[in-house]
């Protein structure tokens, strides 16, 4: 037990609990405010968003515990679960909320947004899907791509009915991710990167596209256009980010933020929270937590000694980069606006939970890796050795 | 498993690039482009909240207030404070309502911020800006608002200042001090378009629209205070970032005396009544008298002592907010335009027999001999055309002293004729030497004096280029006329139509030419040429004081709020006359004759003529279509000049009839004849009135 606590990927871990940790932060300091200005307890959002982050943190420790390698008989368990869960969002118990029909009402005051376990779920079943294919020869097959894009359409198809155009882009992202990392040729990529780029560009075409939508995007391009309508946030994001200069306004002091001149900011824009109070300083060592939780990521892919457990943890690894580009690169202004949260730091108990789960698995994969990393020059301990499958042990 | 890591590192390769980008642009943002971000965020949170600065005080020149602040009570309502009420305000309003007697949906009207879809009456002022709801109400229902707070929660009764013309001695001085309105969309963009914004100019500021109260705008209105408050997103105010005391105007101190004013106010009024008593020979009409201005002038300054205008109008209209109707009665030309000061606006009249000393100086000054005499016949034929001599009889051979005296045109008819045929009469040499229009315009006709106060007429000297361009306007209509005539004359004035169709052939041939006619009517100040009485008072200044032409001054300093001397107005010399000193003289003593046993002797009857000698010349100008304008230009005492007066009387009847016993009335208060003077010991102050730290003002 000790040593296989010693055998964590502590980096990791760390940078996850920084991340969480000021995230609380932030997402009191967003929502205090205008908690107090509405009457409201102060720390509600403070009190809710601890408690997914205890709860998270347990169901992290509990799938770290859990070998990853069981999950290639759970896998079509897992999937269909999730697929269950987006279809339960279409059904009467669905909730709207911001224009997106994305939840699942729990009572109690709980609901669930599905498309965050949806992620972890994706990442799973394609990993096995693959993995499995793979499992008679090591090399590419033709009927690996559409079998995989035939399994990752469902979650995503359902997504997009609800409509959350954010998370269908995650999925996706997740699913190319995992294509390039199993190796598929070049050739297929470029047929598929070419596919994918007309059919956007039919979708546009073609109406498919909310306004809110176009909108966004037409915002993203030239955010003075209409400051007061789609470019607003936009404009009050960077200008958020922009006033905080290199040390920031401190916690709970910033001018945009205690007036909630930025829209969604506990959620969606709770990067410009970091910008605007804690300045060039504390915004750049977010980010470099980030880079540091992601970089893990890939190495912890790297050294996987299966496909499966490499193109897991490649899949989340794609996942959380793509998240932290696109919300941080929204808030700078670099990225259209889409409702993507910020992996740990942003408040949303689904999101939450599904990112340390996510963890969970990553820690898994790197505790139950067959032998010491070269570098390290360790050796496997006993404990990790009898935790094996049979069959891997010798070699 | 090998090719796999291979894309791995390529995807860790990918994300560590975007990230890099990241991080480029976080530094961007914040640090380089940080400080114009701060600005933005500056403005996003905060509101101003203007708080207006009590407008400076204008004074005569012994202290006493032409224009000050008279306070009343305002009830105002704070829309942010009126939010936060539990029913969002409906009971206070509703009591609020019943204490004022307005329906609350009125008061909610009141305040309510103009908008598309808002009908008046709105705010139009800043939404952070308490909303005034009653003005001027009584102090009993101030009180009950002041003292019952928590029944009245939002709502503030307010001492305010509002602008106050108290006419002290009874001179109202209207046209000379203006008026004040709300700052208009133009005013607001010129502004914008300066860069002045912090604080500058707010909504519902008042602007001096005319007199002194434009003139000088921005020393009198001060600067607002300005308190910053914090708002969030949806405007609430969260707090207050900066509080600064708004700056009181300065006080202007003029050189009007308010009894000198008051008395050529009345005279003036009296001049007019006078006329209107009167039956005009010419028409058979009692004398219209519907305008008239008059002038009290420093001679050795240029400073305005007393300047009056008739119509007039209440200026307590401006103060209490003025409807569309009356204003349009203020600007009609029916109602003769009270807004107009007759004195340096609504383009003058022409001078009558007052312009002759000027054309006597450019007799002389043009080697006419002041010491031979000259004919005066009853009339003179020149180019065939019969010129009368209009205020006089044949006098015989007299001198050019005499000639003024007795307003004889003959004589100036001759002059003019011979300084037209030197420059070469009807074909004009080059560069004709004119030398009368020249005078005219050495005596300061035909331009803006420089008078401090705005919208002044620049009058109009006739001369040739003035003939010139008329013609070039009119010339198609002329035309036109010459080839049709008047039909529509023709049945029942056959004399006169012909008569015009004549005059039209010839117009419309020549009419640029300047002929000997011209020439003439211009020496006796008849024709087109338009002077006002501004002008007239100070080229009669000139001649009284040595021949320096001053710029007309009515500020003399600006004090502080605390009464410390900011700026003072000294004298301002324009021009000297090119008439020498024995010609001044000459003038002097001629004029002096027409008060004595002139034109303007039976006026000036039983004046102390050796004690106080005026210097005078009575005017009775021609204006086609109308009664005759009645003018009286003086200077006093001659022999050690102090004041020019100038009064005119448009339709007012001759110059000795109408104007000469009024002028003579404010002599009489000027110099304590017959009365006590209005100045003390008979002379104006010469040092500044003292505003002591209590607002009091003492007397120089």
């Amino acid at each position: 037990m000790i040593a296989a606590l010693r055998r964590l990927d502590w980096l990791l871990l760390a940078a996850v609990l920084a991340l969480s940790g000021m995230g609380a932060l932030l997402v009191w300091s967003a929502t205090h405010a205008r908690q107090l200005s509405a009457g409201g307890d102060p720390n509600a959002y403070l009190y809710r968003h601890l408690a997914s982050l205890a709860i998270g943190l347990a169901l992290a420790g509990i799938v770290t515990r859990f070998d990853y390698r069981q999950l290639r008989i759970h896998g079509p368990v897992v999937y269909l679960a999730a697929v269950v869960g987006l279809l339960l969002v279409l059904s009467p118990l669905g909730r709207t909320v911001n224009g997106s029909h994305s939840w699942i009402d729990l009572g109690g005051g709980f609901s669930l947004q599905p498309s965050e376990p949806a992620k972890v779920a994706l990442c799973v079943s394609l990993a096995l899907l693959l993995t499995e294919r793979r499992a008679s020869g090591d090399g590419f097959r033709s009927g690996d791509v559409p079998h995989t894009l035939g399994l990752a359409a469902v979650p995503i198809g359902l997504v997009m009915l609800q409509p959350d155009l954010g998370s269908a882009m995650v999925l996706t992202v997740i699913v190319a991710g995992i294509l390039v990392i199993a190796a598929v040729p070049v050739r297929w990529l470029t047929g598929l990167a070419l596919t994918a780029a007309a059919g956007a560009v039919a979708v546009v075409r073609l109406g498919l596209l909310d306004q809110y939508q176009i909108d966004r995007f037409a915002a993203f391009a030239n955010p003075d256009l209409d400051p007061l309508g789609a470019g607003y946030t936009t404009e009050q994001a960077r200008i958020a980010i922009g006033s905080g200069g290199l040390t920031g306004q401190g916690l709970f002091h910033g001018t945009q933020t205690s007036g909630q001149f930025v829209p969604e900011q506990h959620t969606d824009f709770i990067f410009t929270v970091a910008g605007e109070e804690l300045g060039f300083a504390g915004a750049a060592v977010l980010l470099l937590l980030f880079t540091t939780l992601i970089y893990r990521t890939c190495v912890i892919a790297a050294r996987a000694d299966d496909l499966f457990g490499a193109l897991m943890a490649g899949g989340i690894g794609c996942w959380f980069a793509f998240q932290t580009f696109v919300n941080i690169g929204m808030t700078l202004g670099i990225m259209p606006v889409t409702g993507i949260p910020l992996p740990f730091v942003s408040y949303g108990g689904s999101a939450m939970l599904a990112n340390l789960t996510a963890v969970g698995l990553l820690q898994s994969v790197r505790l139950h890796q067959r032998v010491a990393t070269p570098q390290s020059g360790e050796l496997l301990t006993a404990d990790a050795v009898t935790a094996l499958p049979r069959r891997h042990r010798a070699g | 498993m090998k090719r796999t890591r291979h894309r791995l590192l390529g995807v860790r390769v990918l994300i560590l690039s975007l990230f890099a980008a990241l991080g480029v642009q976080l530094a961007f943002l914040q640090v380089v482009a940080g400080d114009r971000y701060r600005e933005d965020a500056q403005d996003n949170r905060i509101r101003e909240v203007v708080t207006p600065a009590a407008r400076g005080l204008i004074l005569d020149d012994l202290g006493r207030p032409l224009a000050q602040n008279r306070s009343r009570f305002v009830i105002s309502v704070n829309r942010t404070d009126l939010e936060r009420q539990p029913d969002r305000g409906e009971a206070v309003l509703e009591r609020l309502g019943r204490l004022l007697g307005l329906p609350a949906t009125e008061l909610r009207q009141q305040i309510s911020p103009c908008g598309p879809g808002v009908t008046e009456p709105c705010w139009n002022g800043s939404p952070y800006q308490p909303v005034p709801v009653a003005e001027g109400v009584d102090a009993q229902t101030a009180l009950q608002i002041m003292e019952r707070r928590e029944d009245y929660p939002a709502v503030t009764a307010e001492l305010v200042a509002a602008r106050d013309y108290p006419a002290p001695e009874g001179a109202r001085a209207v046209h000379l001090l203006g008026y004040l309105q709300p700052a208009d969309e133009e005013e607001m963009a010129a502004q914008e378009a300066r860069g002045l914004r912090d604080p500058g100019l707010q909504r519902a500021d008042l602007v001096g629209r005319a007199g002194l109260e434009k003139q000088y705008d921005d020393l009198l209105r001060g600067t607002p205070g300005v308190t910053r408050l914090a708002v969030d997103h949806a405007g609430r105010v969260t707090g207050t970032v900066e509080q600064v005391a708004p700056v009181p105007g300065n006080h202007l101190v003029t050189s009007i005396d308010a009894k000198v004013q008051a008395v050529a106010e009345q005279e003036l009024h009296a001049a007019i009544e006078r006329a209107r008593g009167q039956i005009d020979d010419n028409t058979g009409r009692r004398y219209e008298a519907d305008a008239g201005a008059v002038v009290v002038m420093d001679v050795r300054t240029g400073r305005i002592v007393a300047m009056a205008s008739y119509p007039s109008y209440d200026p307590q209209v401006w103060v209490d907010g003025i409807t569309p109707t009356e204003y349009q009665r203020l600007v009609d030309e029916e109602s003769g335009g009270p807004l107009l000061s007759r004195a340096f606006q609504g383009g003058g009249a022409p001078p009558g027999s007052t312009f002759k000393p000027i054309s006597a100086a450019a007799a002389a000054a043009a080697g006419f001999s002041l010491t031979s005499t000259y004919p005066c016949p009853g009339s003179l034929t020149i180019g065939g055309r019969r010129f009368r001599n209009f205020e006089s009889q044949d006098y015989g051979d007299i001198t050019m002293a005499r000639a003024l005296e007795v307003s004889c045109d003959t004589v100036f008819y001759d002059i003019a004729q011979r300084m037209w045929l030197r420059d070469g009469g009807n074909q004009p040499v080059e560069r004709p030497s004119d030398p009368m229009q020249r005078m005219a315009r050495s005596f300061g006709l035909g331009q803006p004096t420089g008078v401090d106060l705005p919208g002044e007429s620049p009058g109009r000297i006739a001369d040739r280029d003035y003939k010139r361009r008329h013609w070039e306007r009119t010339k198609d209509e002329t035309c036109r006329r010459a080839d049709s005539g008047y039909p529509e004359l023709a049945p029942s004035e056959p004399a006169r139509a012909r008569f015009l169709e004549q005059l039209a052939k010839e117009n419309c041939a020549d009419g640029f030419r300047w002929r000997v006619g011209d020439a003439v009517n211009f020496s006796i100040g008849q024709g087109d040429t338009l002077v006002t009485p501004l002008q007239l008072a100070r080229a009669y200044a000139a001649i009284a004081n040595g021949g320096t032409l001053w710029r007309p001054q009515v500020a003399k300093a600006v004090l502080g709020p605390d009464g410390h001397p900011v700026k003072t107005f000294e004298p301002e010399a324009t021009g000297q006359l090119p008439v020498s000193r024995s010609t001044l003289d000459y003038l002097r003593d001629a004029l002096v004759g027409v008060t004595t046993h002139g034109s303007a002797a039976r006026a000036f009857a039983g004046w102390p003529h050796d004690e106080y000698p005026v210097a005078s010349k009575t005017g009775t100008a021609e204006v086609y279509g109308n009664q005759t304008t009645s003018w009286f230009a003086t200077f006093a005492p001659a022999d050690q000049p102090q004041y020019a007066v100038v009064m005119m009387v448009s339709q007012g009847g001759t110059g000795s009839g109408t104007a000469a016993p009024s002028v003579r009335k404010i002599y009489e208060a000027l110099f304590g004849i017959g009365r006590e003077p209005v100045l003390p010991g008979g002379e104006l102050p010469t040092g500044l009135p003292q505003i002591r730290p209590d607002s009091t003002v003492g007397q120089p």
